[in-house]
């Protein structure tokens, strides 16, 4: 019979280097996202330096980087690794990491009145293999040759010939690929958690119809990740073997490089890498984006002191968008060689995701409509949200046509229309829950005047950065290129380029001011009560911080729905989920 | 005694008072008593081992999935595909892991029969070990016979398929061998061997879907 | 309150600078090309109604339905009457909206069999262009990687022994005539490049292994940049070439030119 409860560790490793806590992990992975974000900042502030001001010498750079930027100047070279890494960074050590493994990790049993996750050692386990996954990434920066140039898609044959294909490409592009292996199985094992708390540690009288859209998005988030990433390691395995082991999964035959015949590989399709890479890549950022859109359906229920609207249809369209997501892997590679039969197929089964994601904009919209709403910042990053999602997520309908597909693939159209999703929105998502859980993980509040100047500064700035984008996409300027100087066109948009550098420096700056808020109110922040936000989830009917088994002596009991605010004939404008002589319409 | 099962899931629709998730019939602490509006304690559930181990298989279903979906678009496009000749040790490997399926599936039906348990327990795990070993003897006698990862497509994912393969039922002999010596301090439990022939059913099954592809897609 | 008008002044400030097209695409030179930016304006246009109009509604609703004293929030669940009609509406909209461009998809790389176009080859490589033409003959020769040497001048591999071969004509830049289909045979000599003319409206990737045709018909004389549209290493900026688009009269002098050095 299993002592399924841990007792609560005594010594600092066990406490808070190996923990099994499932908060502690969470924390561990929302440091982890925080330290990445940073390095991803810096690396595209790189790249909005040397776009605009293309051959100056930066001592910092030479010094740090001798080979990279010699002189202080920055290379192709370096730029296409910086790239490379900007992308790799942001993408798995910050969006697959924070929503789901931060803030699921942490709020997933709680929500659903469990006292940890299914398999706590497990959990441990995932968290130490990202961390390992971080390490070994980063590493390639400091290895011969650098890190890859490939892109953080790694096109084959660019990224399995070796450093006979460019710099960063040996050593670099191997540590790249065991990174990703191994964040793939951590994720594996995440996922696995995940669904197996939420299915079988439901508290009682929690139905799966009276779970919070966080711990829909998370549910569904895992099972994306448990099928997508699967596929991912299948990817990297084989063109790790092409690299080191002769095959040709990938390496056509009579290529030749720097006027050299290359005899040992033959037989292979770059195009099947793509197939491989892109059936992840897909559900991978509906992974990156779907935790968000659980958050921002929390936030603006609580602030605006009113049900979700269309809760059953809200939870539709997650799975609608999670199962459709694997359907439309062929829209990134309607250029690609594709026979344009599959690109109609693809272009319109992509076209139908379009449908889910517009219900969950009008059912946010709709959640506001009648609502009393109060601006504090959890509630202005989620009302962000949604502006910027409707911005990103309109561009994509350009992108999933092949016709206008044609002009607009591989220009800075698409750099626009992915930032916006997530590096804007997505991450918009995790600023909201940071802001609104930071009194629940910590005890104490963060200043709320400067989380209004960060959301201020961060929404205008990140507009400024990515909407002109379209317009560079527009014009022809195409993606990864290290320098704009060679194209007589492109001198046309030497201003807007400018101006995206400096709204850039701008929003980047802004960001420290969240760090500072962050760090500060970890230490001085005023003391947070047990429900700061007046909210009904299980989350706040615990202490802030909570307990090692979070709910202490007895399991919760669940008799409402999770968005009761406002009940028609109550005191109170919210009811607790287990508060008890209440009754509510079941919807 | 019964036949060991997987406990059904249960939805928490009402207020549980007792027994939920404990379907085994073996003895439960049920920890502090329940006060008016809240639930005494409960354990987690056991269901919790078969839903991650469903959840699990799921996961490698797919990576195996990419694997195959990959031999299927190199074999088709490829013009420099030579059928592997499968070494006859393979079929008495593959004939080792099946009879291990019948063996764990007869464990689980004598659970309760200590001695009888033991037995089928160990065969599985040796059956299994002798699987590992003779796959081992099978990629020596490929490169014995100058076969190697690059020699051919056919022979790439012949080595990929197998090793990947084996690389998990490697894991689920470890497993194995834990729970023997679960089995052998007494503390085997129902959950545990049920969770158990399930993965190792699954390692069969994949090893019969790969057998199947090589030889009729080879 | 300020977050709907900077919302609302976001909102403005793009539209105006869609709609006044101060970044805009270059002039189409292409048979195909009036059809392609007819879509972009139909979907720009589509896609910008909706977007003026969920901003203009969340800046709406939050400022509407802010806190106030007194103020209540309706306790309110949804509709699913309304769940289903927009849903509908959107679900129409959207195919209604992407049908036209897949008639023009198929138009371009499906229907477009006919005729005698043009053929020219075009293989990538790190970091250049090699344009092939067939000579007088009208008969590519035979290539093999095995005869491909830049620093002998056969950037190609062309056996230039072989009858067929002898006239082939291997340039770094190109020239095709004007009103006449062309039909471009994309390879790659080593990585995954992508063949891109803006004014001509066409991108495809050169994808070692394959060799992939793209038709096309240019409808004005000029000379147009290609540009090299997926990453293929160190001198991806810098993969330039040219495309000249001549009367038939200065393209067949061009030839003999060529053929004559």
């Amino acid at each position: 019979m299993s002592h399924a409860v841990h007792e609560p560790p005594s010594s600092f490793i066990w406490k808070y280097i190996f923990s099994v806590d499932h908060k502690v992990i969470g924390i561990q992975y929302l440091l982890l996202a925080l330290v990445a974000v940073f390095i991803g900042m810096l690396l595209s502030i790189l790249i909005r330096f040397n776009l605009v001001w293309p051959g100056t010498e930066l001592s910092i750079l030479g010094s740090l980087f001798p080979v990279g930027a010699p002189g202080g100047v920055m290379t192709a070279e370096f730029y296409l690794a910086m790239l490379t890494m900007h992308g790799t960074i942001m993408v798995f050590m910050v969006l697959t990491t924070a929503p789901q493994g931060g803030f699921g990790n942490y709020f997933l049993p709680i929500q659903i009145g469990a006292r940890d996750m299914a398999f706590p050692n497990l959990n441990m386990l995932s968290f130490w293999i990202t961390f390992l996954s971080f390490v070994t990434l980063i590493s390639a920066f400091f290895v011969t040759g650098g890190p890859p140039i490939s892109g953080w898609t790694a096109y084959a044959p660019l990224s399995a010939l070796g450093e006979i294909a460019g710099p960063g490409l040996g050593l670099g592009q191997d540590l790249w690929i065991l990174s990703l292996a191994l964040f793939s199985v951590a994720s594996l094992l995440g996922a696995l958690n995940f669904i197996t708390t939420t299915l079988d540690l439901r508290a009682p009288g929690m139905t799966l119809m009276r779970m919070p859209l966080t711990v829909w998005s998370w549910f569904v988030t895992a099972i994306l990740g448990l099928l997508a990433f699967g596929v991912l390691l299948a990817a990297g395995v084989l063109l790790l073997l092409d690299r080191l082991a002769g095959t040709s999964f990938f390496i056509p035959g009579g290529l030749v490089l720097n006027d050299q015949l290359v005899i040992d590989h033959k037989g292979g399709s770059p195009l099947l890498w793509q197939h491989l890479f892109w059936f992840f890549g897909h559900p991978e950022v509906y992974i990156a984006i779907l935790p968000g859109m659980g958050v921002t359906s929390q936030v603006l229920s609580v602030f605006s002191r009113k049900p979700i609207f269309g809760y059953k249809a809200m939870v539709y369209a997650m799975f609608g968008i999670g199962i459709m997501g694997f359907m439309v892997w062929g829209h990134h590679m309607f250029m690609s060689g594709l026979s344009p039969y599959s690109a109609i197929a693809f272009s319109l089964l992509t076209t139908a995701i379009a449908v889910p994601s517009a219900i969950k904009t009008f059912n946010w919209l709709g959640t506001i409509w009648g609502g009393r709403v109060r601006f504090d910042s959890p509630m202005l990053f989620a009302i962000g949200f949604v502006s910027l999602f409707v911005s990103g997520g309109l561009g994509g309908l350009f992108l999933n046509q092949p016709a206008t597909d044609i002009f607009l693939h591989d220009t800075y159209f698409v750099v626009a229309h992915f930032h916006l999703i997530m590096g804007v929105a997505a991450i918009f998502g995790i600023f909201a829950g940071t802001y609104f859980w930071f009194p629940k993980m910590f005890g104490r509040m963060m200043n709320e005047g400067l989380g209004k100047v960060h959301f201020w500064i961060t929404f205008v700035g990140v507009n400024a950065i990515f909407m002109p984008m379209h317009f560079l996409g527009m014009v022809g300027n195409p993606r990864r290129y290290a320098e704009l100087t060679a194209y007589s066109f492109l001198g046309e948009v030497q201003s807007l380029h400018l101006f995206i550098t400096i709204a850039a420096f701008i929003t980047i700056a802004a960001q420290f001011i969240f760090l500072a808020n962050f760090i500060h109110s970890l230490f001085k922040g005023k003391k947070a009560a047990e429900n700061p936000w007046d909210a009904t989830t299980l989350e706040w009917v615990i202490p802030s911080p909570p307990p090692h088994d979070n709910f202490g002596p007895v399991d919760p009991v669940v008799y409402h729905g999770a968005y009761e605010y406002s009940v028609p004939g109550e005191e109170a404008d919210f009811l607790l989920q287990t508060d008890k002589d209440k009754e509510t319409v079941e919807h | 005694m019964a036949a060991i099962a997987p406990p059904r899931p249960t939805d928490h629709g009402a207020p549980a008072g007792g027994d939920s998730g404990n379907r085994t019939g073996l003895p439960v602490d049920r920890g502090y008593g329940g006060g008016g509006g809240s639930s005494p304690r409960a354990d987690l559930p056991e269901q919790r081992y078969y839903t991650g181990m469903m959840a699990a298989l799921a996961g490698i279903t797919m990576l195996f999935t990419g694997f195959t979906s990959a031999y299927v678009v190199r074999k088709g496009l490829s013009t420099d595909w030579v059928p592997l000749q499968l070494p006859s040790m393979v079929w008495i490997n593959s004939l080792m892991l099946l009879a291990s399926s019948v063996t764990i599936e007869q464990a689980k039906r004598h659970f309760s029969v200590i001695p009888l348990l033991k037995r089928w327990w160990s065969l599985t795990a040796l059956l299994g070990f002798g699987f590992l070993v003779g796959q081992w003897m099978v990629w020596q006698q490929l490169i014995g016979a100058g076969v190697f990862i690059s020699s051919n497509p056919s022979s790439s994912f012949f080595y990929v398929l197998t090793v990947a393969h084996a690389v998990h039922l490697a894991g689920g002999v470890i497993a194995l061998g834990y729970l023997t010596f679960r089995l052998w301090t007494g503390r085997l439990t129902p959950v545990a061997a049920g969770v158990m022939a399930l993965y190792w059913h699954f390692m069969g099954g994949l090893w019969l879907f790969i057998l199947l592809l090589l030889v009729l897609w080879g | 309150m300020i977050l709907a008008a900077t919302i609302w002044f976001i909102t403005i400030v793009t539209t105006v600078v869609f709609a006044g097209r101060f970044w805009w695409f270059p002039e189409s030179v292409s048979a195909h090309g009036d059809a392609l930016d007819r879509q972009f304006v139909i979907t720009l246009a589509v896609t910008g109604v909706i977007f003026i109009l969920a901003q203009v509604a969340l800046g709406y609703l939050i400022l509407k339905y802010r806190d106030r004293p007194g103020a209540k929030a309706q306790y309110n669940h949804g509709n699913n009457r309304i769940e289903a009609i927009w849903t509908i509406a959107t679900t129409v909209l959207f195919y209604i909206m992407v049908l036209p461009g897949q008639w023009t998809w198929a138009d371009i790389h499906i229907n477009q069999q006919q005729g005698n176009p043009l053929v020219i080859e075009v293989m990538g490589q790190q970091f250049v262009w090699n344009i092939r033409y067939p000579g007088p003959d009208g008969q590519f020769g035979p290539t093999r990687p095995e005869l491909i040497s830049d620093s002998r001048g056969n950037q190609m591999g062309v056996d230039f022994d072989d009858p067929a071969g002898r006239d082939d004509l291997v340039l770094p830049t190109m020239a095709i005539p004007v009103n006449r289909p062309i039909e471009l045979r994309l390879q790659s000599k080593d990585v995954i490049h992508s063949f891109f003319v803006r004014e001509l409206r066409i991108k495809l990737d050169t994808v070692p292994g394959l060799t992939i045709p793209l038709r096309f018909t240019a409808t004005k004389t000029g000379s147009f940049e290609i540009a090299c549209a997926e990453l293929c290493g160190l001198g991806h900026h810098r993969m330039r070439s040219f495309i000249e688009v001549l009367s038939e009269q200065d393209y067949q002098a061009w030839l003999r030119d060529m053929t004559e050095d």
